[in-house]
Order: structure tokens, then C-alpha cells, then sequence
């Protein structure tokens, strides 16, 4: 049996792709969920292989959702009209469906992933090994976040898990950021939080305006600051107004200049 | 090109009678002179017939070209040579015809001994005609060119609120034919109603475009059927309220205009939380004179005031946010029409985002 979940806000959005999968016996659609949280409850309780995922929804949207999830099933997007989403799509392999889209099209979709997912689970013997399918279409979703989260809408917030919840962080409320291991550390007026990208990915995914990395294992809003002192040969401290200090590296504190015009 | 005045019959009849005037002072002041009145008429008919028609030379010369630069000098020297030209032909006129009409010896010598104040008069004549017509023409064509920019900036404005009324959102059609799509199989009857109701509201898109105001009425009942189609997508998430006073249906709106706030209301409600939403739609008609505040002058045009309010999650949105492209441009659309910039409000008071639009009602509400 393959486990299907159907995420989208829309209650007759979800019916139509229940409705097109009962001519697929092997896949049961285990649980229909209207918003993002419910929809990562669901995939991790059920841990299904494929889910259908709209975009736009409620608080968090289709890609912030797929964010948060640790190992991601394989995707396909529905979704009526998303210019940024669409160019994301095209650059890599997970498929997704216009809305309004018809049953030719749809089974072309799912027949598309049920061949690959076919070959993974029964391979002939003798054959090559072949990538795990759940790990390449993994590997697929992980790419178009990358590519999707740079669209300007993207960089309005940052979603991170807390604690088994979801919190939603607007980009004014960050103090700063803190590179830790694999992940970054987001510092905000209510603590701090734990991301897993890069420091390359935020530097060019915030408005450069906003935020500078002052450092390599740094980057700070610069609403923030209030003074800045020097420190050791070459290098100064940013006090922000929370009473953390920020080193500066040499090159950063030229960024930094340049971007408050002193 | 600019007209010439003596094109215009007023102004020709006002160039005659000039003329005349002017002829028959200079037979009085010539017959002061004891010059006879037969030679005193011919003299004054011949100077100012030939001055007249110098005049109309210049008129009409100017209307082809006015020169930009120099202008002043070329008034000058045109006006001298002209006047010399006329003074020279008076006498070669004058002095042979007199001569042969009425044998007159002492004519030639009068006029020899006059021509410094002939010329002279020439002279101012010529020269008011050159300035007069040089002033006309550089005033019609600053006419001209002020036309043509307010037509240029008329045409620009137009354009701009035509896109700005354009913006219907692809995400709303797509979605509602979606939803149609999910109807047809199990519910026909509710996709028929859906499809109609979808279609009802296209077709008042394009009807609307035309217009240049709608009643607030006619307005309410449109965006019912919006609402109705999204209730459709929505499910029981979306609650709508609408209240509105008896006066302010029959005020006048802009067309296209209430829809997209309410549509952009739904949008920042339904996507920034996950309960019901409660859209609350009030419009009521404001008396500037008699008016609950003293904000405005007494006799000030009266206003429909029309507010869009929704819920939203001051934890994780700034209302800011959510004044996206549906309420920028409506804010544009106002000032391009009212050219007023006060029309528009956005108030958060706590979980709650309020939109308020001022819609001035004027006697003569024709361009909007």
C-alpha cells in the first residue's frame, strides 16, 4: 500500500485529487489536511511516500511547510498560478499540477512517480543498485526550496521548529544571526532558535539592506545597533539594543559602514 | 499651426474699421494743412491702403514663421524696412498721380517736407501690428503646447487607471475553476450555480470598465456574488458581515473599487490564521455639515466612507505586509482620480485590520 496525504486549504481542491485517485487502488490517501501544521503532524504520524501540497495557505505556506519537515516524501504540487513557483518548478524534476488540472494530466503525474517508485521498491536482480527514490525526490524537494525561497515573498519571515511547535519569525524581529555547526542560530527578543541552513543561505536570501554579515559567523539587523566599538587590532564589537555584542571582522566592519552611510 | 487673426471674421471687421478711422483723421489732419479735400482724401486713402495691406503681409507672414531666437530684432528690422519700403511707394505713388489728377505744384513740395512724420507714424504703425502678431502667435502656440501636454499627461493618467482596475487576480479565477471542477462529478446542479455566478461576476468586470461611477447599491450586490463564490472555496471558514445605512446605497463610487479591498481583506484573513474568518463590510454616508466630527469645512461635498475589516496575527504579520499590491493600487486609483491623498486608511486595533475608504460625492461626479 502506498500512503497519500492531501494538503490544501481549499475543501473542494482536496475532493477533486481524492476523486482522481480512486482509479489508483494501490495508493490510499491516509489523511486530508487543511494548513500546513496540521500537515506535518500528519506526515510525520503517517510518514507517507507521496503528498499533493498547495502552496498557498494558511500562516505557513507549501514551501515553509515542506521546511519543516525532516525527511520530505516525494511532492507534487498543485497550485492555481505562481509565477516565482513555476520557475522553481522548471529547474527541477518534482512535478506539479496547474489548477485547474484534468485527469490526463494528473495521471500523467502520479503514473510518472508510481514508475520510479516501482523500480526502487522491486528491483531485478542483477540491476545496478538504483538511488532510493524517497532520497533522490528528497533531494529534488530540498533543491526547489532553495530555489523557491528566493522569491521576495520568501524573505519576509523565517519559519523554524521549536520544541515540536511552529513559530513564525518576521525578518524586522531578528536580532541577529549566529552561525552553530549545521545550523543558525536565530537570536530575537523572545530567545533564540535554531535553523538548519547556512550562513550563505540567509546573507543572500535577507534584504542586504537590513542585514549585513558583519562576520563569517555573523550577520546582525542593523535597526539593531546602537553603538560600535573597537576591539582587538582591526576588529570592533556591535552593541545591538538587546545588550548582545556582535563581532565585526575587518571586512565586515566596511560592509557595515557602508550600509549605515558613515 | 496657429490661425490668423484677420481669419477670424470679428477681428478682420475690427482691421477694416481701423483703417478707416485712421484714414479719415489723416484727411482732416491733412486738409489742416490746406491741402484741398479731393487731395487730402486721395493722399490718406493711398498711404493707408498701402500700410493696411503691409500689415496684413505681416500677419500672415508671421503665422509661417516666428522666428525663436532674436525675436525682438527681427520685429525691429522687419517694421523699418517695411516702413521705408511704404514711404518710398507713397511718394512714387502720391506725387505723379496728384500731379496728373489735380495739377497741383505745391504737392511735391508738401510732401517732400512731410515724409520725416510720415514715416514716423508708419513707422509706429507697422511696428504695433509686428509685436501685436508676434504676441498672438507665441501665445496660441503656448496654447497649443499646454493642450498638447495636459492631453499627453490625460492620455498617461488613463492608462494607469485602466491597469490599476485590470488587476483581477489569476489566483481567484483558477481556483474557483478548480472548484467548479471538483463540483461537476458529484454536485452538477451546485456546479451550474457556481459557474453562473462566476460568469455574472466577469461579466460585471467588463461592463464596469466602461463606467465612470457606480451606485453603492449596484456595487453591494456585486460583490455578493464574489463573496458568494468564495464561501464556495472556502467552506464554513469564511464568515462575511455586511451593514450599511439607508443613505449610502444611493451615494456614487468609483467601479472596481470595493471588490478588491474586500478580496484582498479575505486573502490577508484567511492566510494569516487557520479559524474562522469574519469579514466585516460597513459603509455608511457622511454629512461633512452636520457631520459627527468638525474635520471638515461646513458646505465641504459629502462622502461615503466604506470600511473593510479582518483578522489577522500581530505575532507573526505586520500589517504593513498586508497593504500588498491590492490596497497600493487602490490607494494609487483614489489619488489618480480625486487627487487627494486623505481618501485612504488602513487602522490595526489589536488582531484586527480595518481598511476605510472616503469616496467624495460631487454634484458633477462625471470623471470618476
Amino acid at each position: 500500500m502506498i500512503k497519500a496525504i492531501i494538503i490544501d486549504d481549499e475543501p473542494l481542491a482536496r475532493m477533486i485529487v481524492q476523486e482522481y485517485l480512486q482509479s489508483y487502488p494501490e495508493i490510499t490517501v491516509v489523511q486530508e489536511c487543511g494548513d500546513g501544521f496540521e500537515g506535518i503532524k500528519a506526515i510525520q504520524q503517517h510518514r507517507p511516500e507521496l503528498i499533493f501540497l498547495d502552496i498557498q495557505m494558511p500562516k505557513i505556506n507549501g514551501f515553509e511547510m515542506l521546511e519543516l519537515v525532516e525527511e520530505p516524501p516525494a511532492v507534487i504540487f498543485t497550485t492555481a498560478f505562481d509565477e516565482y513557483a513555476i520557475r522553481a518548478f522548471e529547474n527541477h524534476a518534482v512535478d506539479y499540477l496547474l489548477k485547474p488540472f484534468n485527469k490526463q494530466r494528473f495521471d500523467k503525474a502520479v503514473r510518472k512517480w508510481l514508475d520510479q517508485y516501482m523500480a526502487v521498491q522491486a528491483p531485478m536482480p542483477g540491476d545496478a543498485p538504483v538511488e532510493s527514490t524517497t532520497v533522490s525526490s528528497g533531494n529534488k524537494t530540498r533543491e526547489l526550496l532553495e530555489t523557491a525561497s528566493h522569491s521576495p515573498s520568501q524573505q519576509q519571515r523565517v519559519v523554524v521548529k521549536t520544541g515540536g511547535k511552529i513559530k513564525i519569525i518576521p525578518v524586522e524581529d531578528i536580532h541577529y544571526l549566529e552561525a552553530s555547526d549545521d545550523y543558525v542560530k536565530i537570536h530575537t527578543h523572545n530567545g533564540a532558535f535554531l535553523k538548519n541552513k547556512t550562513m550563505n543561505y540567509f546573507e543572500q536570501v535577507l534584504d542586504p539592506s537590513q542585514f549585513v554579515r558583519t562576520h563569517r559567523s555573523y550577520i546582525l539587523n542593523v535597526q539593531q545597533v546602537t553603538r560600535i566599538d573597537p576591539y582587538e587590532k582591526d576588529s570592533h564589537l556591535c552593541i545591538l539594543q538587546s545588550g548582545a555584542s556582535v563581532p565585526v571582522s575587518k571586512s565586515g566592519y566596511v560592509k557595515l559602514k557602508a550600509v549605515l552611510g558613515l | 499651426m496657429a490661425r490668423s487673426p484677420l481669419s477670424i471674421g470679428k477681428f478682420l471687421l475690427i482691421f477694416v474699421s481701423w483703417w478707416l478711422i485712421w484714414a479719415f483723421l489723416q484727411t482732416i489732419l491733412l486738409m489742416g494743412f490746406g491741402l484741398s479735400f479731393g487731395i487730402a482724401l486721395t493722399d490718406s486713402l493711398v498711404s493707408n491702403t498701402l500700410v493696411a495691406l503691409s500689415c496684413g503681409f505681416i500677419s500672415n507672414n508671421l503665422q509661417y514663421y516666428l522666428p525663436k531666437k532674436e525675436r525682438y530684432w527681427y520685429i525691429l528690422f522687419l517694421s523699418l524696412g517695411l516702413s521705408i519700403l511704404i514711404t518710398i511707394a507713397c511718394k512714387g505713388i502720391l506725387v505723379p498721380l496728384l500731379d496728373s489728377l489735380h495739377r497741383d505744384p505745391n504737392y511735391a513740395n508738401f510732401f517732400s517736407r512731410s515724409w520725416p512724420v510720415r514715416f514716423d507714424i508708419i513707422f509706429l504703425q507697422v511696428g504695433c501690428m509686428t509685436i501685436l502678431s508676434v504676441l498672438w502667435y507665441s501665445s496660441e502656440e503656448e496654447q497649443q503646447q499646454l493642450q498638447r501636454r495636459s492631453d499627453a499627461e490625460r492620455l498617461a493618467k488613463e492608462a494607469e487607471l485602466f491597469k490599476l482596475r485590470q488587476q483581477l487576480a489569476p489566483h481567484f479565477l483558477f481556483n474557483s475553476l478548480n472548484s467548479i471542477s471538483a463540483l461537476i462529478t458529484s454536485h452538477p446542479e451546485q456546479a451550474r450555480k457556481m459557474i453562473q455566478q462566476l460568469s455574472d461576476f466577469l461579466r460585471g468586470n467588463v461592463r464596469k470598465e466602461e463606467q465612470q461611477s457606480v451606485l453603492l447599491a449596484e456595487e453591494l450586490q456585486y460583490l455578493q456574488l464574489y463573496l458568494e463564490i468564495e464561501k464556495v472555496r472556502f467552506g464554513h471558514r469564511l464568515i462575511t458581515v455586511i451593514h450599511h445605512d439607508e443613505a449610502s446605497l444611493n451615494m456614487k463610487l468609483p467601479p472596481m473599487l470595493l471588490q478588491p479591498i474586500v478580496e484582498n481583506a479575505i486573502k490577508f484573513g484567511l492566510y494569516d490564521t487557520t479559524e474562522t474568518v469574519t469579514i466585516m463590510i460597513e459603509a455608511r454616508a457622511e454629512y461633512a455639515n452636520v457631520g459627527p466630527s468638525d474635520e471638515f469645512p461646513p458646505g465641504a461635498p459629502n462622502y461615503v466612507i466604506i470600511s473593510v475589516q479582518n483578522p489577522f496575527d500581530p505575532e507573526t504579520s505586520r500589517p504593513k505586509q498586508g497593504t500588498g499590491f491590492g490596497l497600493s493600487s487602490i490607494q494609487r486609483r483614489l489619488y489618480l482620480l480625486f487627487a487627494r491623498g486623505d481618501l485612504f486608511e488602513t487602522r490595526v486595533e489589536g488582531p484586527l485590520f480595518t481598511t476605510i475608504v472616503k469616496i467624495p460625492q460631487t454634484t458633477h461626479n462625471t470623471n470618476i
